[in-house]
């Protein structure tokens, strides 16, 4: 597992994908931390509400070449032969993704050092946000590792991955529009809701159930993405 | 070392591997020999856990590949036909993964270095693998299978797209790392599967049609007496003396190669020589025998051979089409007999 949670994380820096990923985080970050002191304001929330945005658009970056490359250049044949269990590849490759995106998420922590140098942070508060965006982006990629193992195209990858994303994230909108037939549908739609939960966590409330509800989705995907490599054997 | 019972895959109605039982002794190379289509690579994925069976039983050193997955594939060597390679890493930093991979024990750079000299690698090390031509991307293929001194190497066509003195260092390669692991080596190519193989196994369309040792293949083989004779003499008299010889079961001939020089390809009856017997009647007649070669049999008339007397409704492949095409014009004999083992006509895609 560790040799290709290895290979993985350097690949990222070999390909130009890592790099871009990184730099939109820190640039987006950056920018939206100097648009709260130029307010003269304390409410980190509003960096961490607008970076949901940006890890959306970001999130296929890390996750389109994950299982999708292996198979376009047949090293799956070598993964899948080598000494290692399926479960134990898949993770590799989802923890580089995962540390990446920390990485990409990490200055957050250092704009709350800045912002306690002139004002009383609010850690609590701080600290739902930094957690509701991180569970939110391990959900995310575990969603976009199993897009990548549908396919060999990472372009294709990335493409579904994104709008899967942007269908998740509208789900309490497109509730609301349900009519009133289909209101089982809108009700279904709001209880699977990634947004209410974010915005709960996002307000400072610590809530178990949303945390193993996100956790919950990032173990299924991981969990349906070893079933796909598996299944291939079979077929 | 390695025994497989009863192994059969099928991808849907298809067919890929019927009911293959074979074994493989410590220390053994063994041949796989098959046209293309023939069931060879799928074998080798289910030996290797790539693939699953549809149904039989796969047991390396004792392990179930099903079963144990993790300890049948640690004494595994694996090149697949296309090598696994990750096109954006150097020789090394790719080598030096797959060691992490495999979870080697034994000193890293040491034993990278070391495999890279066996491939003849070591001074493209620092290369990217997308900049290497096919053949040296098959060494690093070769290079990867070899790292962890596996005790078992499964080799798919090692081979293909080298050049011929790469194809004869490897072919010298695999029979050296044979003394010490146990290899299974797939290929097309007869005379390459006879100059490495103490064993061979034949099949065709997924069925085993002949596992003996070499030794006693080519003696099979070599009952055929089929020779092409080049004559300096007029075409027809010298089919009609030809012809004539008592034995002769078939004289066909083969047009003309020099000014009033003419060639034909005759085949005797069985365990009979007859070549004295040509030179002979051609003296007689002061017709000077200008050539002589006895055409080894090729992959084509082996299988013909091995699956003759069988019922053969299952192939209807073009590899039967072209069978009796050759034959009856004899087109095959005067390749065979420029090139002794001529590749495959048929062009039917590998089975995954």
């Amino acid at each position: 597992m560790s040799a290709i949670f290895k290979r993985e994380l350097k690949s990222y820096f070999t390909t130009p994908w890592g790099y871009v990923f990184l730099a939109v985080m820190f640039l987006l970050g950056g920018y939206f931390f100097w648009d709260v002191l130029r307010h003269a304001s304390t409410l980190l929330r509003y960096v961490f509400t607008s970076l949901v945005n940006v890890v959306i658009t970001l999130i296929p970056l890390l996750t389109m070449r994950l299982m999708s490359e292996d198979k376009k250049l047949k090293t799956d044949q070598l993964l899948l032969t080598a000494p290692v269990s399926t479960t134990g590849l898949v993770m590799g490759k989802y923890l580089a993704a995962a540390l990446m995106f920390l990485i990409g998420i990490a200055p957050t922590i250092v704009y709350a050092v800045i912002m306690a140098t002139f004002a009383p942070v609010d850690w609590q508060g701080f600290l739902g946000n930094f957690l509701g965006l991180l569970l939110i982006g391990m959900a995310l990629l575990a969603i976009g590792l199993f897009i990548s193992s549908l396919t060999e195209s990472q372009m294709i990858a990335a493409i579904v991955t994104l709008v899967i994303m942007l269908a998740i994230l509208s789900f309490d909108s497109i509730a609301s529009v349900m009519p009133a037939g289909m209101a089982f549908l809108g009700t279904l739609l709001g209880a699977l809701s990634f947004t209410s939960r974010y915005s709960d966590l996002v307000s400072g409330l610590l809530n178990l159930s949303h945390i193993l509800y996100f956790v919950s989705v990032a173990v299924a995907f991981v969990f349906l993405t070893i079933r796909m490599l598996e299944r291939k054997r079979w077929s | 070392m390695i025994e497989v019972s009863n192994l059969t895959k099928r991808y849907g109605q298809k067919v890929a591997v019927d009911n293959l039982t074979f074994h493989v002794d410590q220390g053994e190379i063994l041949g796989f020999l098959g046209l293309n289509g023939a069931g060879k690579s799928t074998t080798m994925n289910i030996l290797t856990g790539y693939l699953s069976a549809t149904d039989g039983v796969c047991r390396i050193d004792g392990h179930d590949i099903l079963e144990e997955p993790l300890e049948a594939k640690r004494v595994v060597g694996y090149l697949p036909e296309l090598p696994p390679l990750y096109l954006d890493m150097t020789v090394r930093e790719y080598l030096e993964f797959v060691y992490d991979l495999k979870r080697c024990r034994l000193p890293k750079a040491a034993h990278v270095r070391e495999i890279c000299n066996t491939v003849k690698l070591t001074d493209h090390m620092d290369r990217l693998i997308k900049n290497l031509s096919k053949g040296y991307r098959q060494r690093v293929g070769l290079a990867e299978a070899l790292i962890g001194n596996p005790e078992v190497l499964i080799l798919d066509e090692p081979t293909v797209g080298l050049d011929p003195k790469q194809i004869i260092e490897i072919r010298s390669l695999i029979k050296s790392l044979g003394e010490k692991h146990t290899v299974i080596l797939s290929s097309h190519i007869l005379s390459e599967v006879q100059a490495v193989c103490d064993r061979i196994i034949v099949i065709d369309h997924g069925r085993l049609v002949a596992d003996d040792t070499t030794e006693n293949l080519s003696r099979h083989m070599s009952q055929d007496h089929r020779y092409v004779v080049r004559i300096d003499g007029p075409e027809k008299e010298v089919l009609k003396t030809l012809s004539a010889i008592s034995g002769m079961k078939e004289v066909i001939p083969l047009g003309k190669k020099e000014e009033g020089v003419y060639e034909y390809s005759v085949e005797s009856g069985e365990d009979k020589d007859l070549r004295r017997e040509i030179f002979k009647r051609l003296a007689e007649r002061n017709w000077p025998l200008l050539g002589l070669k006895s055409t080894e049999m090729s992959l084509e008339d082996i299988f013909l051979r091995l699956t003759g007397g069988k019922p053969v409704e299952y192939r209807q492949s073009s590899v039967e089409e072209d069978l009796e095409d050759s034959r009856e014009a004899a087109a095959k004999a005067a390749q065979a007999a420029r090139n002794p083992q001529p590749e495959p006509a048929n062009e039917e895609e590998e089975e995954q």
